[in-house]
């Protein structure tokens, strides 16, 4: 599957495909979208630039084992969840809103980084049993 | 307290990060957690004694009554002195015995949770966080019976231990919920003024029948008493600590506990003295038969325990302040005979009675330590154990018609122990030296000191019984709800029946030990019997029910994926089919569904020929191909019905299932026809059936009427409460972000199995 037309256009594909993805991660508590899309997209964006350049050169651009982003991602969904209930003693999970709006994310809440923390798991595991599906076959 | 409790977690926890580095180095600062402990409890003893109940209270669950509540009054404050005197001098006293093992800072961590479990067992209020602690102990009792871990049999005795006590604990869990569910609340200290309610309700006979059974196997009672002697595969400390002192009195403290709120009923009292009563002398009548210091001692502190459960039962102020006693009696003396056997075993390499000879020429502190215990163990004046012998008698002899038969069983059994403590305590130290024994070296003092000042104990605790009635016998026996101001402890009575009947156990038991001697054709006869015990006829039905389960589990995991995939299909069609057939109305109003578009009528049609080319085309990839036709179609009705969210994450999916299947199956070989004719036949009509009923419950679902009550409420209240316009994303991050959370945990699990599966190669010759 190594043609030259997919090789050239994954260069261009893969950081478009990602801020898409982010872009859907970020506008996913107003309109559809969300950390799991988001991070569905982004696994493709990775699965298809290891299609057209290889396994090893896609493990190479990403530094770090996908793997990594698994625990990453729960640490960061966690302490959003825990957070309300170390600093303002309220229950676990409740949602906290900086007051003001920001421009383009919109409401900056306790929510965006719980949302981040599903994006990255999802990333981490989709990569993971990909990658290792690929490896093994 | 809490703190108190979680200072032995913390330092377990502590040492499962630093334990590599300090190798153990410093086993001997560990001894400052239980000291510590005990000097915070000590502080106690005077405001206890003036009668005083301190409490402590956390919220934990408050929804459902479950809650941290500490109480700590006369019982729980001698089982917490207890817990941490005797956890103290373990702890000085393994730092030797274990010195340089290389698993000492795990030893140390095992020991320390069990220490915090325990006193957290003794301190609860709270039903449910008792049952909590109790599992604690149970676990971590587990983890030091096999902490030998390369002994096949060291890890067998810890898995018959933790089956028996984990069924007992199950037991006091469901016991608990219906106590809980009867008085309305798991607080104990709310339960003491309810115990004639409790006892006309009719869940009573069950609630003690359950409870019994987590008392019973935890403290080793006839018929589950066989673990105990297995435990005893342990390293010493352990068996004195667990087996012997704390652990398994944990089911006499819940006995005791009890007693106010279950207890005065004829069928907690019957069944206490018939299983006290059979657990005592039977395991009394097996300390004659063992060979093994060990064994001797397991057997003897299974026959205490079963005194113990015998006086409980009798439930008289008597009796219970002579349970009381024997619990420091039994904890100081029979600590000290293991302690010392521990270090014969240490120093002498055996702990076979038959060959153990004249070792006071060589061990001449451990044998005063011995001699001291095997006096109290006797009840020999003026050890406290005379005293605990008195009252155990008094309590007996005065109990209604049927004194003179418990009296004529707790004198056989006392006589028996007497014997025991003797064998343990005495023999090994009197007579000549045998030439094998004469290289044998004192141990360090961190070994032969523990045991010397608990022997000690037996003795100023029984010339100056002044020391422990106020402080700690009395307010005992005022804690379970008994009036326990007359008690007063003294070696002398006076001449009376009970002196006559201490006179004649001491005369027989001595006889006994002088006429008897331990061998080993005693310990082989009594082997044959072996198969007729309880513990062989669990093992038994053990070995039965494993081979079930494996032939059961070869049944159904067969290895082949589409028969794993058929019986699901086949039990929901059963089922489902069944309740369909029986109950459903078949009312389908079909005016009421809305008119066929042209859009929904060309996916419909895309999706058919997909399916058709899914299952007759010759080619795996284009079967994949046309499966993800299929999914895409299901993604268009989505967006067709507006949900673009769950479209969208179905397009992603559908994609990274696709490249999955390639993946998998681009490097089998091009097609082979796996499954004949009559396969392909039996598993489309499967498949057609499944089909079916599933269509068949939807439409089912869509004729019943709709409760919109939560999605109404989620909707009204995404803006308002969370900020967010998009009910699906504001759902899964914020109204329900708890379950999110543990799906992205599970999500990572299976990551991790994915990865674990493909990558582990366990043969040599797989690796890479």
């Amino acid at each position: 599957m190594k043609t030259i037309i997919l090789r050239t256009a994954s260069t261009y594909l893969l950081p478009l495909l990602l801020m898409f993805s982010i872009f859907i991660l970020l506008r996913g508590h107003y309109s559809p979208g969300g950390g799991f899309v988001g991070g569905l997209i982004a696994s493709i964006a990775f699965v298809l630039h290891s299609f057209a350049r290889g396994l090893d050169n896609t493990k190479e651009l990403l530094k770090i084992h996908p793997g990594f982003l698994m625990p990453i991602g729960l640490a960061l969904a966690f302490l959003a969840g825990v957070t309300p209930v170390l600093f303002f003693d309220l229950p676990f999970m409740t949602g906290l809103w900086y007051p003001d709006h920001l421009p383009v994310i919109g409401s900056l809440g306790s929510a965006l980084f719980f949302d981040l923390g599903v994006y990255l798991v999802v990333v981490g595991v989709t990569l993971t049993i990909i990658f290792t599906i690929t490896e093994s076959a | 307290m809490l703190l108190a409790i979680l200072l032995g977690f913390a330092f377990s926890l502590f040492l499962v990060f630093t334990g590599k580095f300090f190798k153990g180095r410093i086993s001997i600062l560990a001894a400052g957690i239980p000291l510590a402990l005990f000097v915070y409890f000590a502080q106690f003893i005077g405001r206890i004694s003036d009668g005083e109940v301190i409490t402590q209270f956390h919220s934990w669950i408050p929804a459902f009554g479950v809650n941290l509540g500490f109480t700590l009054d006369g019982l729980s404050l001698l089982f917490s002195l207890m817990i941490t005197g005797i956890g103290f001098l373990v702890f000085v006293y393994t730092s030797a015995y274990l010195k340089g093992h290389k698993y000492l800072d795990r030893f140390y961590g095992y020991l320390s949770m069990f220490m915090a479990a325990m006193l957290g067992l003794v301190l609860s209020d709270n039903l449910i966080s008792l049952f909590v602690f109790w599992e604690l102990t149970s676990i971590s009792s587990f983890f030091l019976i096999g902490f030998n871990n390369t002994s096949r049999k060291s890890r067998k005795s810890a898995l018959i231990a933790l089956a028996i006590t984990g069924i007992g604990g199950l037991s006091l869990l469901v016991g608990s919920i219906f106590l809980g569910s009867v008085t309305g609340t798991y607080s104990i200290a709310e339960m003491l003024t309810m115990n004639p309610e409790i006892a006309s309700n009719p869940y009573y006979i069950l609630i003690v029948a359950l409870i019994f059974g987590a008392a019973f196997t935890k403290s080793a009672q006839f018929p589950f008493h066989f673990w105990l002697p297995g435990a005893m595969k342990a390293p010493t400390p352990v068996s004195t600590y667990l087996h012997s002192a704390t652990m398994v009195k944990a089911g006499i403290y819940l006995l005791m506990r009890l007693t106010p709120v279950l207890g005065d009923h004829e069928f907690w009292n019957t069944t206490l003295i018939i299983v006290g009563a059979i657990t005592m002398v039977y395991s009394a009548i097996h300390t004659l038969f063992r060979t093994d210091l060990k064994g001797i001692l397991a057997y003897s502190t299974i026959s205490a325990l079963g005194i113990l459960v015998f006086l409980i039962g009798q439930g008289t102020v008597d009796a219970l302040t002579a349970a009381a006693v024997f619990i420091i009696v039994h904890a100081l003396y029979k600590a000290t005979l293991f302690l010392i056997t521990g270090i014969i075993d240490y120093q002498a390499g055996t702990r076979d009675t038959t060959v153990l000879r004249g070792l006071r020429k060589v061990l001449f502190p451990v044998a005063i330590a011995g001699f001291l215990a095997a006096l109290s163990s006797a009840g020999i004046p003026p050890t406290i154990g005379f005293i605990g012998k008195e009252l155990t008698y008094e309590s007996t002899f005065h109990f209604g018609n049927m004194a003179i038969l418990l009296t004529g069983l707790i004198v056989i059994t006392k006589i028996l122990l007497l014997y025991a403590g003797f064998v343990a305590g005495i023999k090994p130290f009197t007579g000549t030296l045998p030439e094998r024994f004469e290289n044998t070296k004192m141990p360090s003092f961190l070994m032969w000191l523990p045991p010397v000042i608990l022997a000690l104990g037996c003795i100023v605790f029984g010339i100056f019984p002044g020391l422990i009635e106020g402080s700690l016998v009395k307010p005992m026996v005022s804690s379970m709800g008994l009036d326990g101001k007359e008690i007063h402890l003294k070696l002398f009575h006076g001449f009376n029946v009970i002196l006559l009947l201490s006179v004649i156990t001491i005369a027989l038991g001595t006889v006994l030990y002088f006429t008897l001697k331990p061998t080993k054709k005693l310990e082989a006869w009594v082997a044959k019997f072996e198969k007729f015990s309880p513990q062989t006829i669990i093992s038994n039905s053990w070995a039965f029910f494993f081979k079930f389960s494996n032939g059961w589990t070869n049944l159904f995991q067969n290895g082949y994926l589409r028969n794993y995939v058929a019986t699901i299909m086949v039990f929901t069609i059963a089922l489902t089919g069944y309740s369909l057939f029986t109950t459903a109305n078949y009312a389908v109003d079909f005016n009421s569904f809305s008119t066929v578009t042209f859009y929904e009528a060309a996916t419909s049609i895309v999706m058919l020929v997909a399916i058709g080319y899914t299952v007759f085309t010759r080619s795996r990839l284009a079967a994949v191909a046309s499966m993800g036709i299929i999914g895409y179609s299901i993604c268009i009705l989505f967006v067709i019905y507006s949900a673009p969210d769950l479209a969208m994450t179905q397009f992603s999916i559908d994609t990274l299932t696709v490249i999955l299947f390639v993946l998998v199956l681009y490097k089998l070989p091009k097609y082979l026809k796996l499954s004949d004719y009559k396969m392909r036949i039996r598993d489309g009509v499967l498949s057609l059936a499944f089909g079916t009923i599933i269509t068949l419950l939807i439409l089912e679902v869509l004729a019943e009427p709709v409760n919109k009550e939560v999605s109404d409420y989620y909707a009204a209240n995404a803006y308002i409460l969370a900020h967010g316009k998009n009910v699906v994303n504001v759902i899964l991050v914020d109204f329900r972000g708890s379950d999110t959370m543990i799906e992205i945990s599970v999500l990572a699990i299976a990551a991790i199995g994915v990865f674990a599966l493909l990558k582990l190669r366990l043969k040599k010759s797989d690796q890479r």
